[in-house]
């Protein structure tokens, strides 16, 4: 069987991201990108399926911008054996919204027919965590998000989701889509050697008109800006003195 | 036409998400001057149509009682909501769990964006919602017929009772039999559920154990009557089970106090809690982030000023 995994090209988590002046959305010049580390562990779990001779072949796909190879090559390295670029210029990728996301990710699956695809819960740009779903909606299959863990075995897949209330286990039929939480699995980093093969393996690059897709956003950002900031408070001596504050000054107990 | 809410419910009662649903939905529905219906979709869940059908502002609830929905699958629901999408403007549900599994779903199969967690309302086709952990607000404005989003809770004051709608039967959708319930493993506990909390005592990784973590912090819940949440670092340390994380990828809450001990404040954890009325910080160190959003910051060991805490309440 194999594994589609889908990686977005995300600012790097560690960013205090920053708003433009002209509030047309947040500033990416000179800021560092990564792979959504939601991504990150959808990759690994591919990769255990692989080295677990459950999966046969792992397909990183990211769609966006030419760098979106940095990211694709990082998959590489980290055990995917192929990668493929749905490219776009700056201004579709800066625009590029789940749904075309997952129209483009089902136009790779109906050519390249995996038995499962994992993708993040969530980008942490645009906090949206809805592609994995969109993307079984549109194939018809079923969905386990937010999975901490998965077992493949007797033509279907038992996956573990952390939801509000707890845990829950699913039992879905193959192929399915797979959305990864935190706690699936803790992912390996990428060795030089590792790297250097990662550069050989093949990438390719495939355009949203070569897969038939209308890629144009349904949403328009009208503006984005800054949160109201939230004014620190004062430190207190002694727990007396908290307990105080919080009868009478705050009223909150 | 009317705007659809997607009722969270556990076949008894309404989940307190939908209540927030509701009222986001009754903005809009002022501004559009039109009516409120609630699906509700569930096995023997006649009790919650008629909480349902109490909710000030509803003017109908649906109600699709029917074996196959007992394991609430979003691929049944789906198909079931798909079905019943006309007329409708709005399909509007809560940006819990069960909401977020759900309405992506829906919102592709009618070829339509979905528009996630909003926390404000600016026009019925305007809505308002945070984008990197909340460090940003994006406004977005929808070109789509209908319109599929999930509201995130806090944003919205719960509605009251005070409605009388009629509850009207209808069929139930395929089903798929795409996915199979085995178990679900949910968190007992006699606290309040931590979404709808006023107070909440959360921990981090400076509790070091998760022996620690109940030693110390259930006395102070106790106290309070308070939830109980955590850090990331606390749930992935195996502390505190999965669904006490607060945070950009957890739970978004918003009590009238949070008292957060041993947590750093990395944006990931402010991105949900940061909109909590008054916030207190513990921790030994005075330059942790999370003092640049306490009211109250209290520097010092955790494990001598928690139990003087408790004793002092
Ligand atoms: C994709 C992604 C998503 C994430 N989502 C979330 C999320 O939803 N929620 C979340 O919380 N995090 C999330 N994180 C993790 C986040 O970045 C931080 O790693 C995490 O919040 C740190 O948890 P912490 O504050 O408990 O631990 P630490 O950062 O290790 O902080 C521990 C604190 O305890 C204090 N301390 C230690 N001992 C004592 C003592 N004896 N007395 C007093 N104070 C003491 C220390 O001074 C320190 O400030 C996410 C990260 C990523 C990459
Ligand atoms: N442009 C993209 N390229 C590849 N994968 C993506 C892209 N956007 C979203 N995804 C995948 O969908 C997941 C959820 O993203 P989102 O729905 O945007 O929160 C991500 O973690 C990725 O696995």
């Amino acid at each position: 069987m194999k594994v589609l995994v889908a990686v977005k090209r995300v600012v790097d988590y560690n960013v205090k991201v920053r708003v433009k002046a002209d509030q047309s959305g947040i500033e990416l010049a000179n800021v560092k990108m990564a792979m959504n580390p939601f991504d990150e562990i959808a990759v690994e779990e591919a990769v255990r399926l692989k080295e677990a001779g459950i999966a046969t072949e792992v397909i990183a796909v990211s769609c966006g911008v030419t760098a979106c190879q940095e990211q694709l090559r990082t998959a590489l390295a980290l055990g995917a054996d192929r990668a493929i670029l749905v490219e776009t210029d700056a201004a579709q990728a800066a625009e590029l919204q789940s749904l075309a996301v997952a129209k483009l990710l089902k136009a790779v699956c109906d050519k390249e027919q995996p038995g499962l695809v994992v993708l993040g819960k969530q980008a942490i740009d645009d906090d949206a965590n809805q592609t994995g779903q969109m993307l079984a909606a549109l194939l018809g299959w079923p969905q386990a998000t937010f999975a901490s863990q998965v077992v493949i075995a007797d033509g279907k897949a038992t996956v573990t989701r952390e939801i509000d209330g707890g845990l829950e286990t699913l039992a879905i039929r193959l192929p399915a889509v797979v959305t990864t939480d935190l706690r699936l699995n803790e992912p390996r980093y990428a060795t030089l050697p590792n790297i250097m093969k990662a550069k050989k393996k093949p990438m390719d690059v495939l355009k949203p008109a070569e897969l038939g897709v209308d890629i144009a956003p349904r949403l328009t950002t009208l503006r984005v800006v800054e949160p109201a900031k939230r004014q620190a408070g004062v430190k207190v001596a002694d727990v007396a003195e908290l307990v105080a504050k919080l009868k009478n000054e705050a009223k909150v107990i | 036409m009317s705007i659809l809410v997607i009722a969270e419910h556990d076949h008894a009662a309404l989940k307190a998400a939908t209540l927030n649903t509701v009222a986001a939905a009754a903005q809009l529905g002022a501004q559009l001057g039109t009516e409120i219906h609630v699906l509700v979709a569930g096995a023997n869940c006649a009790a919650v149509a008629q909480a349902a059908a109490v909710l000030a502002g509803v003017a109908r609830v649906k109600l699709a009682d029917a074996p196959l929905y007992a394991e609430q699958t979003a691929e049944n629901l789906a198909a079931l909501i798909v079905a019943n999408a006309g007329g409708y403007t709005h399909i509007i549900g809560p940006a819990t769990t069960f909401g977020k599994n759900l309405l992506p779903r829906v919102a592709a199969l009618l070829d339509v964006a979905q528009i996630s967690e909003i926390c404000g309302i600016e026009s019925p086709d305007t809505f308002i919602r945070p984008i990197y952990a909340g460090n940003a607000l994006a406004t977005v404005k929808s070109a789509d017929a209908v319109k599929v989003i999930t509201v995130r809770t806090t944003a919205f004051d719960a509605v009251g009772q005070g409605g009388s709608a009629a509850v009207e039967n209808i069929a139930a959708g395929p089903d798929l039999g795409l996915t199979q319930l085995v178990g679900r493993e949910l968190t007992k506990s006699a606290r309040p559920e931590l979404g709808a909390a006023k107070v909440i005592v959360s921990g981090g990784r400076g509790l070091a154990s998760g022996e620690n973590f109940h030693k110390l912090l259930e006395p102070l819940a106790d106290k309070l009557n308070a939830a109980l949440g955590a850090s990331r670092a606390a749930v992935d340390a195996g502390f505190v089970p999965n669904d006490y994380q607060v945070g950009q990828t957890g739970k978004i809450v918003a009590p009238q106090l949070y008292i957060a001990i041993g947590i750093s404040g990395a944006i990931q954890h402010l991105a949900g809690m940061k909109d909590s009325k008054v916030i207190v910080a513990i921790n030994k160190d005075p330059d942790a982030p999370i003092f640049q959003v306490a009211d109250y910051g209290l520097v010092g060991d955790l494990f001598q000023l928690v139990p003087e805490l408790t004793a002092a309440l």
